[in-house]
């Protein structure tokens, strides 16, 4: 059982504003789903590696040598706020 | 133009081109027609300004005697999900927080498909950010199955499904993290690959769940998506977990014949929760099997009812991580209003994603949390192992293949599902192994249902055998005679 007050604690970790009414919807959400996991603690996997990679780990090696990147303008296209070269914010804190 | 033109395989269009039978532009005219006519099904969520001019240059091309013949797909219109980002043309992931976004650059699959002179003619509907099973969580709204409007067209790629079905398109792509190419295919009685993890580059993919995502196509016919497949598959220097392997021909491994071929059925697939006409359609498929030469041998997956659990927990966990990036700093919409840096996040998050999006970055941060981390993630790591490990055992020493079915269910009603996320979550109980496993995956119809809804049959193979996948399918294909059939309302 996920509460509400978990819930808000989760909301404030995921950095999403949101209501009472939500609150209240996610914690019977979040427990349903949950409950439904639970299925899992009956897995003996004392002696399984967890996964890390589907076909295996390797490594992916490339030469490192200096390319071209986006361009500044092409970047800070898509920015809601700018300030020359920079992405602009808020006041940290208010 | 002939209207029935857009019924035709890539290969006959492309033969239509070469000969001078019609224009890229006439095509792209017919299809631009057909989205236009059928645009209540809301297939479509953005054309593309420039297909037009595209085709135009694609008609000078088709008179270029080295370039008619290097460009397999020349002139003909190709439909992207609007995950897979497009330079210059605002790909959003069917969410609030993206319905701004240009990409400055364009996906790997989208350049490659333009390289092979294919005109991308418009970016499809589709989930939310790819997460649900239905197409109704887009921003957008939600699509509908051609085969009954009433119906959903499955999901996430809901609307490359209803592209191809309703022929907006000869060809579609779509991603497929947890069933989302094949679930829809089924249900718009369509062809769907979801090909091997690692096969097709997911750079300027809009990420879900990175261990899982792969980019795939929807087709009429195996051959056409076998066609597809070749060209936007392959290596690619811009993402690590593509695989260095070569990519080959699958269109010549259509031979239609599969005799000696051995077909897994595992047990686990047909108790419980299957509607019992799906059930007996795929039954019926597998004597076809057995009357063309292959064996049927029987096999079990005995992890299969833990892979739900599994994936609700690994893709929730990877998609809170990947979708952390939405802060409104950088790209996408921003919250008005804020107080403070802290309080633009909150605000901006809380306004730019929908409800399921919501449920699943908080599931993800959850099971990611302190203390949970042990218990849940690490846990299903583990098991995904085992489930993995099922599959292994099967192809190492009993069959060619797995088939089985795609969904336990045809297309369902629209706003049925809605309201309970674990019932929702339960169409994927088929496709989810497969994509915890990392193999490739093809939906083909294979049936109707006794309301004429088209039924899904999964070809499941082992890691990078997409060919012997393609052969099944396209002898199926052969004998089962369903190619000739389209929804009413679209021919």
């Amino acid at each position: 059982m996920v509460s509400k007050e978990e819930v808000y604690k989760i909301a404030q970790l995921a950095r999403i504003g949101i209501t009472e009414e939500e609150a209240q919807r996610f914690s019977e959400e979040l427990s349903s789903i949950l409950d439904h996991v639970k299925k899992l603690d009956s897995v003996d996997v004392s002696s399984v590696e967890p996964m890390t990679h589907v076909h295996g780990s390797f490594n992916f090696f490339r030469s490192d040598r200096v390319e071209d990147s986006f361009p500044i303008e092409d970047v800070l296209a898509n920015a809601p706020d700018t300030n020359g070269q920079f992405f602009k914010v808020p006041i940290i804190k208010g | 133009m002939r209207e029935d033109i857009a019924f035709w395989e890539i290969e006959a269009l492309r033969r239509g081109l070469l000969e001078g039978e019609f224009s890229s532009k006439e095509l792209v005219a017919l299809f631009l027609d057909r989205i236009e006519r059928f645009k209540s099904l809301n297939a479509f969520v953005r054309l593309c300004d420039d297909a037009m001019k595209e085709a135009e240059k694609a008609d000078v091309l088709l008179k270029d005697p080295v370039q008619r013949k290097r460009k397999p797909l020349l002139g003909i219109p190709v439909a992207l999900k609007d995950v897979i980002l497009t330079k210059g043309v605002t790909t959003t992931a069917c969410s609030r927080i993206l319905s701004n976004f240009l990409p400055p650059y364009s996906a790997t699959v989208t350049t490659k498909l333009q390289e092979a002179g294919a005109i991308i003619i418009g970016k499809t509907n589709m989930d939310e950010f790819a997460m649900g099973s239905s197409n109704e969580n887009s921003y957008f709204g939600a699509v509908k199955n051609p085969w009954d409007t009433e119906r959903v067209p499955g999901g996430s790629s809901g609307g490359s499904a209803v592209c191809v079905s309703a022929r907006l398109a000869p060809a579609a792509l779509g991603s497929d993290t947890g069933g989302s190419i094949r679930q829809p295919a089924s249900f718009c009685g369509v062809v769907g690959i979801k090909p091997t993890y690692g096969r097709v580059s997911r750079y300027g993919i809009v990420a879900f769940a990175s261990s899982l995502d792969q980019v795939g196509t929807f087709a009429g016919t195996v051959k056409d998506a076998a066609e597809v497949m070749e060209v936007i598959s392959g290596f690619d220097r811009n993402d690590s977990t593509s695989v260095e392997m070569e990519v080959p021909k699958y269109s010549a491994s259509l031979t239609g014949d599969i005799s000696g071929i051995r077909i897994g059925v595992p047990k686990e697939y047909f108790v419980g929760g299957i509607d019992a006409e799906v059930s007996d359609s795929i039954k019926k498929a597998l004597t076809l099997f057995e009357k063309m030469g292959a064996r049927i041998v029987d096999i079990s997956l005995p992890h299969t009812e833990y892979a739900l659990a599994v994936y609700y927990i690994i893709a929730p966990a990877e998609a809170s991580s990947n979708l952390a990036r939405y802060d409104g700093i950088r790209y996408g919409v921003r919250a008005e209003g804020a107080n403070d840096l802290i309080d633009l996040y909150y605000k901006t998050r809380s306004e730019g994603f929908g409800p399921e999006v919501k449920r699943r970055i908080m599931l993800g941060t959850y099971v990611l949390s302190s203390g949970y981390y042990d218990a849940y993630y690490l846990k299903a790591q583990k098991v995904r192992a085992l489930v993995a490990g099922d599959f292994k055992e099967a192809f190492d020493n009993q069959c060619d293949v797995i088939v089985c079915p795609v969904a336990p269910t045809t297309a369902f009603k629209l706003g049925d599902k809605v309201d309970d996320p674990v019932k929702m979550y339960l169409n994927d109980i088929f496709t989810i192994p497969v994509s915890l496993a990392g193999l490739p995956g093809l939906s083909l119809p294979c049936d109707f249902d006794s309301k004429g809804l088209p039924v899904g049959l999964q070809i499941v193979g082992n890691a990078f055998d997409e060919e012997t996948v393609f052969k099944v399918a396209y002898a199926f294909e052969c004998e089962a005679g369903l190619k000739g059939k389209h929804p009413k309302m679209v021919t």
